[in-house]
């Protein structure tokens, strides 16, 4: 299984030299193996996403963990949209109001943005998925709600080799005492559970975090408790703040290691990362 | 190990954390998966002690009688009731804890049910009645 980050910041896109290192386009990855290629999220990252289907090459899936903006926003600017040849599957979460296709709408329609989601060339089919199972290629994709504003997906990707669980946006500690020891009451335990790599929220420092409770997102350092809870090989800690500079995040990681000496490897995700499971 | 509960269970369960007032949390079994530091006093013991419990454990802390001291039977409290119709319900009563104290309560019961309408448990909010 080869993974490669094509965004990694979180809430809006930034530029400039200060955020270089780690990169400054929202939340975008895909996955490929045996010619085969998901892809998950479409924040701003995804512009720039190269298509790698070689089995399917006209297929295009794209699974949203949920519909804020950094999470979608790219989507307006993927080319492969406005091929008439492609069959694009956008897969995201149930809703108990609106369809997916609506609430996509309200982004890709007028004034927002100037082509109607009804209006895209290629040939799209929506999928609201909840507590689900899919099976792609060599990939099963299991999906379940996790804490996040809005309903919100957590993925588990299981290849022929190896599991990845893609967890972008979450805040497990919320509540009055933070994250409960037992992973019984563990928001996405089940998904993360064991796997090779496990890509997390970690916008926060723990300092920061205080501030921004109910945000939806987690500190650095409950996100390394629950990569210890949920017993997995490595994270990568991303969805970094759009305020946060590469020095900051060096800082950010160094004193999370300092502090923490958990067995599992982790490092911070940077834009552009490939990396290979097997 | 059993399987983790629904972010909506996880939730009902963290929000009763951070209550002035006693919060039960049930299973679709009928089951005490969780009760708050208010809650303890009521049922005379801590949930660190006693973890979760069964129906058949926990069903017979209480002593539920009417005004009358006569007992209420079981399909007439809100918990039982909202376990079987996913409604909410409310009503006042008498009860006799473990801690052998006699108190009028209110009881509020609301069934959790998630976004694709599955029924996950169920909360009772109990409180020192006012109604006379």
């Amino acid at each position: 299984m080869r993974i490669k980050l094509w965004g990694v910041r979180g809430s809006i896109p930034v530029a400039g030299p200060e955020t270089e290192y780690y990169g400054g386009q929202t939340s975008c990855m895909d996955v490929c193996e045996e010619g085969y290629q998901l892809i998950f999220d479409g924040g701003s990252g995804i512009q720039k996403l190269e298509l790698n289907n070689t089995k399917t090459p006209k297929r295009i899936d794209i699974f949203l963990t949920h519909l804020h903006m950094d999470h979608i926003q790219g989507l307006g600017f993927f080319r492969p949209l406005f091929d008439p040849g492609n069959e694009v599957h956008i897969w995201g979460p149930k809703s108990s109001t609106h369809t997916l296709h609506a609430r996509l709408g309200r982004y890709l329609s007028p004034p927002l943005f100037p082509v109607l989601l009804r209006d895209l060339p290629c040939k799209l089919t929506f999928h609201e998925i909840e507590r689900s199972q899919v099976e792609i290629g060599p990939f099963t994709i299991t999906s379940n709600y996790i804490i996040h504003p809005g309903p919100t997906l957590a993925y588990r990707i299981e290849g022929k080799r190896s599991v990845l669980t893609y967890i972008p946006d979450h805040e497990p500690a919320l509540g009055k005492n933070g994250i409960i020891d037992d992973v019984r009451w563990l928001s996405g335990f089940e998904l993360a559970r064991d796997t090779d790599l496990l890509l997390h929220d970690g916008q926060y420092s723990s300092e920061e975090y205080i501030m921004r409770k109910g945000w939806g997102h987690s500190s650095i350092v409950d996100a390394g408790k629950f990569a210890q809870m949920t017993n997995v090989k490595k994270v990568l800690f991303t969805h970094h703040d759009p305020y946060s500079t590469d020095n900051q995040l060096h800082k950010l990681f160094e004193n999370f290691l300092k502090s923490n000496s958990y067995k599992y490897e982790c490092e911070m995700a940077r834009e552009g990362m490939v990396i290979d499971l097997d | 190990m059993a399987a983790a509960y629904e972010i909506e269970v996880i939730l009902n369960r963290q929000l009763a954390d951070c209550l002035f007032v006693p919060v039960f949390i049930i299973d679709t079994g009928g089951n005490l998966i969780f009760y708050n530091e208010p809650a303890e006093e009521i049922l005379g013991q801590r949930f660190e002690e006693t973890g979760e419990m069964s129906v058949d454990e926990w069903g017979t802390a209480f002593k539920p009688v009417d005004e009358h001291g006569d007992a209420l039977p079981p399909d007439e409290l809100p918990l039982v009731k909202t376990l079987k119709y996913q409604s909410p319900y409310h009503k006042s009563f008498w009860i006799k804890s473990l801690t052998g104290v006699n108190q009028k309560i209110s009881v509020t019961s609301y069934p959790i049910i998630n976004r694709a309408g599955n029924m996950l448990g169920a909360v009772a909010i109990f409180w020192k009645s006012t109604e006379e």
